[in-house]
């Protein structure tokens, strides 16, 4: 007889408290605007990123097609992945002086793992974060990218 | 050792009258969370033995950073234990940090344990919300998710990533805190004190889900300290190993808080000292928001460093237990060996002794509150 009892009272003392459970699932039922799930991609257009939010490295260029990289490797050599490759070329200057220059920052997207280390390392501060998060893309190659522009140079007075 | 091939001929050969039965949960079970593989051999419904086969998620991580500097190794174990990335770096940033002999300025030491601490309640809110998915209860996982998300949202905002952060340096921090970080942070405390009874009526005080919980899976403290179980699933079983209390690094020794024990050891213990250490973790955060010092987030170090020659070691508080690192140094810029302790592997070694003889059924609740992350366990 006990045991009929107490097994009595556990389903009660069961089903009282899946009801507690579901008075808290009901509630947020009536109440749609207490729920946060965003809908992702209808909300592209509102979607705020925050400014640190690291996506891809870019090279910033200003309107003059010029950047600050003086193709130093510092990034090549901090970064964890092999993800940068610099190829640097020699520019001769005004006075006749041979100078090392960068011909082209390859950087391969595939292989970033965006720790961030390539921009603290960069002395010019060259490089940046970008916020870009969508990167899939059909073709592999797609994803190894030039940084720096065609017919880009470095910015006046960056050593 | 099985091969694979046994495994499958003794899992289609298990006969049901009354012979032994293997069966294969995993790799690709969603109740292993993760690419574990266990060898379950069974009476009937009873578990007779259980033999976790590793290596799916073996990406030979202290092989890696053999070859890395002591800058750049510091990012892949955000990729060990992904669910305490933070608490990772902060352990491995803490051992160059000794071997360097750098003194972390106040403010970077604060960043750090409000860091760690949000990290560990995102952790067991996550683990909370999968924890009741493996039970059958879906809808705690929503409500779970909404918490976190908050706190991703405070990270994102701050370090830039939301998952594998890479924030702690040797030296400090990387950036400064966002303006917005106290704000924020506050707004998120108020919220989860409010919102985490919820949890107390959707789960915690629902008879259904105790019932299962409860008795189950106990792990004795003398086992516990066998095994070299650490963290939440020791302190379940009574064992005082909170490294935060017995080895306090950076500021916890000034800090008010628990140690959360509890002394059943089953299931349900493990559950409330990880319902119970969000409490603690919040109060530690409220200690903190309001007195950040001032000054830099980052000590002056070397663009290359390198550490004498010698052995280090370091160790921290993950949200899973304890985390050690250990680095024997050559005196060049990058470690002669790595290894790290990590505290997944330990807890599942006794996921076998505490499972035999229980049902089948009960597994789920004794493996979901081990809290097994697996590329921390294999990694
Ligand atoms: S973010 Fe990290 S992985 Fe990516 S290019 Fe920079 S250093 Fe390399
Ligand atoms: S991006 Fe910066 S670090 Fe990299 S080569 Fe250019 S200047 Fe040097």
């Amino acid at each position: 007889m006990a045991f009929i009892k107490q097994y009595i009272s556990e389903v009660f003392g069961a089903v009282r408290s899946l009801w507690k459970g579901m008075r808290t699932t009901g509630r947020y039922f009536v109440r749609p605007k207490e729920i946060i799930t965003q809908q992702y991609p209808d909300n592209r257009d509102t979607l705020v990123l925050p400014e640190r939010f690291r996506g891809e490295v870019v090279m910033p260029h200003d309107e003059n097609n010029e950047h600050a990289c003086t193709g130093c490797t510092a990034c090549e050599l901090a970064c964890p992945n092999g993800t940068i490759k610099i190829i640097t070329k020699f520019d001769i200057t005004p006075e006749g002086k041979k100078k090392k220059a960068l011909d082209t920052f390859i950087y391969h997207l595939e292989l970033c793992t965006m720790c961030n280390l390539c921009i603290e390392a960069c002395p010019t501060d060259a490089i940046k974060m970008a916020k870009n998060f969508e990167h899939s893309v059909y073709d592999r190659s797609k994803l190894t990218k030039r940084l720096n522009k065609p017919g880009s140079k470095i910015r006046e007075g960056i050593e | 050792m099985y091969s694979e091939t046994q495994i499958l001929k003794e899992a289609s050969a298990g006969d049901i009258d009354g012979g032994e039965l293997v069966i294969n949960v995993g790799p690709q079970h969603p109740a292993t969370h993760g690419v574990l593989h266990l060898v379950i051999t069974l009476q009937g419904e009873t578990i007779k033995k259980i033999e976790p086969h590793l290596g799916y998620i073996h990406r030979s991580i202290e092989k890696m950073c053999e070859s890395l500097s002591y800058r750049q190794f510091i990012y892949v174990t955000s990729r060990m234990d992904y669910l305490s990335a933070h608490i990772n770096n902060h352990a491995c940033a803490l051992c160059v940090e000794k071997g360097l002999q750098v003194e972390v300025p106040p403010r970077a030491k604060v960043i750090r344990v409000l860091m760690d601490e949000l990290t560990r309640i995102a952790s067991h809110e996550l683990w909370l919300g999968a924890m009741a998915m493996d039970l059958g209860a879906f809808t705690p996982f929503f409500y779970a998710f909404r918490e976190r998300e908050a706190i991703n949202e405070i990270m994102e905002e701050t370090c830039g990533a939301r998952l594998t952060m890479n924030y702690m340096v040797p030296g400090g921090v990387m950036f400064d805190l966002h303006p917005n970080f106290q704000k924020k942070v506050k707004a998120f405390i108020t919220q989860f004190k409010k919102k985490v009874v919820e949890f107390d009526d959707l789960v915690t005080n629902n008879i259904i889900f105790q019932n299962r919980m409860k008795g189950i899976g106990v792990l004795s403290k003398e086992d516990a300290i066998s095994y070299g179980c650490t963290g939440p699933v020791a302190r379940a079983s009574g064992v005082h190993c909170d490294i935060r209390k017995i080895y306090p690094y950076e500021i916890y020794d000034q800090l008010e808080f628990d140690e959360i024990t509890e002394s059943a050891g089953d299931s349900f213990a493990r559950y409330m000292v990880r319902v119970r250490e969000m409490h603690q973790s919040a109060k530690i955060i409220e200690q903190l928001i309001d007195n950040i010092p001032e000054g830099d987030y980052q000590a002056k170090t070397k663009a290359v460093l390198k550490l004498p020659k010698g052995e280090f070691y370091s160790r921290v508080e993950t949200a899973r237990g304890e985390l050690g690192v250990y680095i024997v140094s050559e005196g060049g810029t990058t470690p002669y060996r790595i290894k790290f302790r990590s505290p997944g592997f330990s807890n599942l070694s006794a996921l076998d002794h505490i499972a035999r003889g229980g049902k089948i059924g009960d597994l789920m609740a004794t493996m979901g509150t081990l809290d097994l992350v697996i590329p921390d366990i294999d990694r």
